[in-house]
């Protein structure tokens, strides 16, 4: 294709791509940079028949000037990253110095906002994402060895939990698991303990959050692996089954070499989707016990005073964690597009 | 199935066991929600018996029957969901038009170029996937609020579709690879130009491919949280903004049920769709991966 065909083709898309996710990039690594202007405060005199006394107030006008002459805030370096609620350089220093072992020093770290999001999001990336592939796995073997008639239906009410929108679905479970809820009861009456609440346990919300996760994207894995099992080679399977294998063997030394670039696929797409966890937080009000990177942006945009700039900051920091994330994968998919030339 | 590879009675009940808990795990929570919609809050929580909520005992005791629609009632009128659900059409309608419009465009032209930019450019919009579009939002802010672009829907869709752009493009740019190269080239050779080829012989065969990827571009516009209650000005919210704000105002008047019968009215749209559009789905997220 000239190149000047391709350009006009692909002008309206990359005009879109550029205006409004590569200048917002921009914009929030300029915003990172800047603080919110301090209030102008000014001494007035107040002098009665008693003498005078002194008193400072908000300029509110003067305020106002400021903020209308430079809305980006008075520039402040990379004051924003260190401060306590990002990077805490001089608090982790601190905790560093004074902490009585590892655990100590963990527990310090998870008391700082930002250090409570990254270690859940991580938590979670890194249990979810294994468990939903091999979850997925199963019952796309599971279904592939049922009834042809049961396949359609199966595929019907799986679809379900991964299509209908995050945050309306993790409020359905969260309404079961209430303590006057369905499972929420259930849970009770299992553990014996009527006064046990989701809500109120840190452990169990964690739990209850990556338990949503898992069935919320196993559904994409066990599509994916379903398509793909369609196209084993089935003279490899009979080949395998003559030379003595066994069913369980046929899976392993088979099927599965056979799904594995399938894997990578899955994979990359869930480790993207679940560094994101955001919605199920927000419906399960579980801030007080697990927030993410993203929960924290939203928390600062959100609410009568807008921090635009610590927002801005945290997501610069999580654009570096996504792209240390997918690096690997990046280095790979340059590599592979290097050798088929 | 010949008799070397059936499955012994163990295996196909092991498996089906297996399936039938998993279903009973994804429908069981959306069938208990549908029906405990139409009670009132006392059965749906219910603290003195989980019971309650199939039956509807102090639903009875509250409204005389056993179903009762003031959760919808409630939801819809009074709380004016239907404006929500209006701007729901509104935004959806125009974000899978526009996205396809622009996606079918690069698309084809990234399926037909050999070039290495056109490489580059699909590397760019895989990174510019992976980032949460909250970490966008928070740079459109400032900005939207300078140029007073703030809280309107039209402000909202074009971000939406910005957004969208980068799995849109991944998507039908694999659909069009399909698509024989020679197609087009054979029209090209009878004189059409490049865009001629495209109008008249490809537009005619992709529809497949774009009625897939509009759907998954619907599905981002219509459960679009981030984006839409940031952006959004409130008598402005779509659907699920909308149940976000019931969440703060209605748990401490005691309605609740306004917001179950909200998420339940959210969910029967998809339901439908899925039961339409399976296939589609199905085909379209296995398109990226089967090819390995």
């Amino acid at each position: 294709m000239k190149h000047k065909t391709f350009f006009w083709f692909v002008f309206p898309s990359v005009l879109l791509m550029i205006l409004f996710i590569a200048l917002p990039l921009v914009s929030v690594v300029t915003q990172s940079l800047y603080s919110k202007h301090e209030q102008v405060i000014v001494e007035v005199e107040n002098c009665g028949p008693f003498g005078c006394t002194k008193a400072t107030t908000v300029d509110q006008e003067a305020t106002a000037a400021l903020e209308e002459a430079e809305p980006l805030g008075k520039w402040a370096g990379l004051d924003i990253y260190k401060d306590r609620n990002h990077l805490a350089i001089s608090e982790v220093g601190q905790a560093w110095i004074n902490a009585d072992g590892l655990p100590d020093f963990g527990r310090t770290l998870m008391n700082l906002p930002f250090y409570k999001a990254l270690g859940f999001t991580i938590t979670y990336t890194a249990i979810v994402t294994p468990l939903t592939i091999i979850l997925g796995f199963f019952i796309a073997i599971a279904v592939n060895s049922v009834a042809r008639a049961m396949r359609g239906p199966t595929i019907f009410f799986s679809l379900l939990p991964m299509i209908v929108t995050p945050l309306v679905g993790s409020l359905i479970i969260f309404w079961m698991v209430d303590a006057r809820g369905i499972l929420g009861t259930g849970l009770q009456w299992l553990a014996s303990d009527p006064s046990l609440s989701v809500k109120a346990s840190t452990p169990l919300m964690w739990a209850m959050l990556m338990f949503y996760g898992v069935w919320h994207s196993a559904p994409f894995a066990f599509i994916v692996y379903y398509a793909g099992l369609q196209t084993v080679n089935q003279d490899t399977l009979e080949a395998a089954m003559i030379d003595g294998a066994s069913r369980w063997e046929r899976i392993r030394y088979v099927v599965v070499p056979h799904l594995a670039p399938l894997t990578t696929f899955i994979a990359l797409i869930q480790l993207m989707d679940n560094f994101r966890v955001f919605e199920p937080i927000i419906s399960f009000s579980a801030a007080a016990h697990a927030t993410s990177l993203s929960y924290a942006i939203f928390n600062d945009l959100g609410g009568e005073t807008r921090l635009l700039s610590s927002a801005a900051a945290t997501s610069v920091l999580t654009i570096i964690f996504v792209a240390m994330l997918l690096s690997p994968v990046l280095v790979r998919t340059w590599r592979d597009f290097g050798t088929q030339k | 199935m010949s008799v070397a590879t059936r499955r012994p009675l163990n295996v196909r009940f092991l498996a089906t066991s297996f399936l039938v808990l998993w279903l009973i795990m994804a429908a069981f929570p959306f069938l208990w929600t549908l029906w405990g919609s139409f009670k009132v809050e006392g059965d749906f929580f219910s603290k003195a018996d989980w019971a309650n909520s199939l039956f509807g005992t102090l639903t009875r005791v509250e409204t005389g029957g056993a179903f009762t629609g003031d959760g919808y009632y409630g939801a819809w009128i009074q709380e004016e969901f239907w404006r929500a659900a209006l701007n729901t059409v509104i935004v959806c309608f125009f974000v899978v038009t526009i996205s396809l419009t622009c996606g079918t465009l690069a698309g084809y032209a990234l399926s037909r170029s050999t070039y290495r930019y056109a490489f580059w450019l699909l590397l760019f919009a895989l990174i510019f996937r992976a980032m949460p579009p909250i970490t966008l939002v928070s740079g459109y802010l400032l900005p939207f609020f300078e140029w007073n672009l703030w809280g309107h829907l039209s402000t909202t869709i074009i971000v939406l579709v910005a957004i969208n752009q980068p799995f849109t493009l991944w998507m039908l740019h694999s659909f069009f690879k399909n698509i024989p190269k020679d197609l087009d080239e054979s029209a090209m050779v009878d004189g059409c130009t490049r865009f001629q080829a495209f109008r008249h012989v490809i537009i005619p065969v992709m529809w497949p491919g774009v009625i897939t990827t509009g759907l998954f571009s619907f599905l981002l516009a219509f459960n679009d949280f981030a984006t839409t209650t940031m952006l959004l000005s409130k008598e402005n919210h779509t659907m699920i903004p909308k149940i976000f704000s019931f969440l703060g105002t209605t748990q401490t008047k005691g309605n609740v049920m306004f917001a179950v019968a909200a998420v339940v009215s959210v969910t029967a749209p998809l339901f439908v769709m899925i039961l339409f559009f399976q296939r589609q789905i199905v085909s379209g997220l296995t398109a990226g991966a089967v090819k390995g």
